[in-house]
């Protein structure tokens, strides 16, 4: 009865190969799809039918959510970047984090518990760091700001550079990833335990009711509060709250 | 066989105790975000109204104060489950 733990990543469910590399087509490629699928479909139910009075409930819940972004975009990256455009990307990334992580819940392999997932984003925000700077300072001001303040710490500065992003990955995918091999470790050890107490019961009970991990009922529910959802909401929020500091303060200088 | 077995079993068993070493860096979290939800707590007492500010705040520095106890987690995670070190016996 005693299984063992293990940890196991991505499924790959298809490999193509294509110019002499290999393409795969993994189970967190898959459920991005998925996830990215549920949200238009959100955004096209939501904002079905709007009009300008406000009738309906889930016209109400649209314009509470833009209206949230906007202020929340306008409180921390200001009035430019609002007008410029960046309060969709960070509605969009914070609703493809929230709700990736949250289908772990639903029994699918969560895209957000995957590093490959979240590097990927993190390349979009050095993107968007390096595209600011540039349109700060311009060209010259952008190497310049490599030898700030004193020419000897030019390694130093590349290495930050690099780890800001990094670090925004590595945080998100060790929260997810920490809650699902947490609440993994938890599940198992409760199906051993029931194992152990239901298989001394006498006679054909013991038999019947030994496989059945009974003790995985209800109890796991309650971790699943802080590490499924606690969790996964605070990371969107906060993969997102990084994103808008770093890229405004790369206008900055 | 019985050589390379010894060998196998010396890199198994040092990984899981470097895993376990990893997770001391669980300790610096800890405290950090400890004492910084104490002085949250110390600042909404003071001045209740702004409450969501020092609230958001606050989870936004416990998140970066946790990085450090995440990398630890991720090299315990990599010993555990991903071991580099098995795969060149």
């Amino acid at each position: 009865m005693s299984h063992e733990f293990t940890v196991t990543g991505a499924k790959v469910f298809l490999e193509i190969h294509l110019f002499g590399s290999t393409i795969n087509i993994t189970e967190t490629l898959v459920n991005t799809w998925i996830v990215m699928a549920v949200i238009v479909g959100l955004c096209l139910f939501l904002t079905h039918g709007m009009q300008v009075h406000c009738r309906t409930k889930r016209q109400v819940v649209a314009e509470f959510i833009v209206k949230k972004v906007n202020a929340m975009v306008g409180e921390n990256m200001g009035e430019r970047f609002l007008r410029v455009g960046y309060a969709p990307l960070i509605a969009s990334v914070m609703g493809l984090s929230a709700l990736g992580s949250l289908s772990g819940m639903v029994g699918m392999y969560a895209p957000t518990s995957d590093l490959n997932t979240l590097l990927g984003w993190a390349l979009l925000v050095f993107a968007l760091i390096t595209y600011n700077k540039f349109r700060a300072g311009g060209p010259l001001g952008y190497i310049k700001g490599y030898f700030q303040p004193i020419p000897v710490l030019l390694p130093f500065n590349i290495i930050s550079e690099i780890a800001t992003p990094m670090s925004m990955a590595f945080r998100h995918f060790g929260n997810i990833a920490s809650g699902t091999v947490i609440m993994g470790l938890l599940r198992w050890a409760l199906a051993n335990l029931s194992y152990a107490i239901f298989s001394k019961l006498p006679g054909v009970l013991g038999q019947i009711f030994g496989p059945i991990p009974l003790l995985q009922v209800g109890i796991p529910a309650v971790f699943s509060i802080y590490f499924d959802i606690f969790s996964s909401l605070l990371q969107a929020f906060i993969f997102c709250m990084l994103m808008m500091m770093n890229i405004s303060s790369a206008a900055e200088d | 066989m019985n050589e390379q077995l010894w060998t196998k079993a010396i890199v198994m068993g040092s990984s899981a105790i470097g895993a376990g070493l990893a997770m001391i860096a669980g300790i610096g979290p800890g405290i950090g975000e400890g004492y910084a939800v104490g002085k949250a707590c110390e600042a909404i007492g003071r001045q209740p109204e702004c409450k969501g500010t020092v609230q958001s705040t606050m989870l936004l520095g416990c998140a970066v104060a946790e990085t450090t106890g995440i990398y630890g987690f991720i090299v315990a995670l990599l010993l555990m489950f991903a071991n580099p070190f098995i795969g060149k016996l």
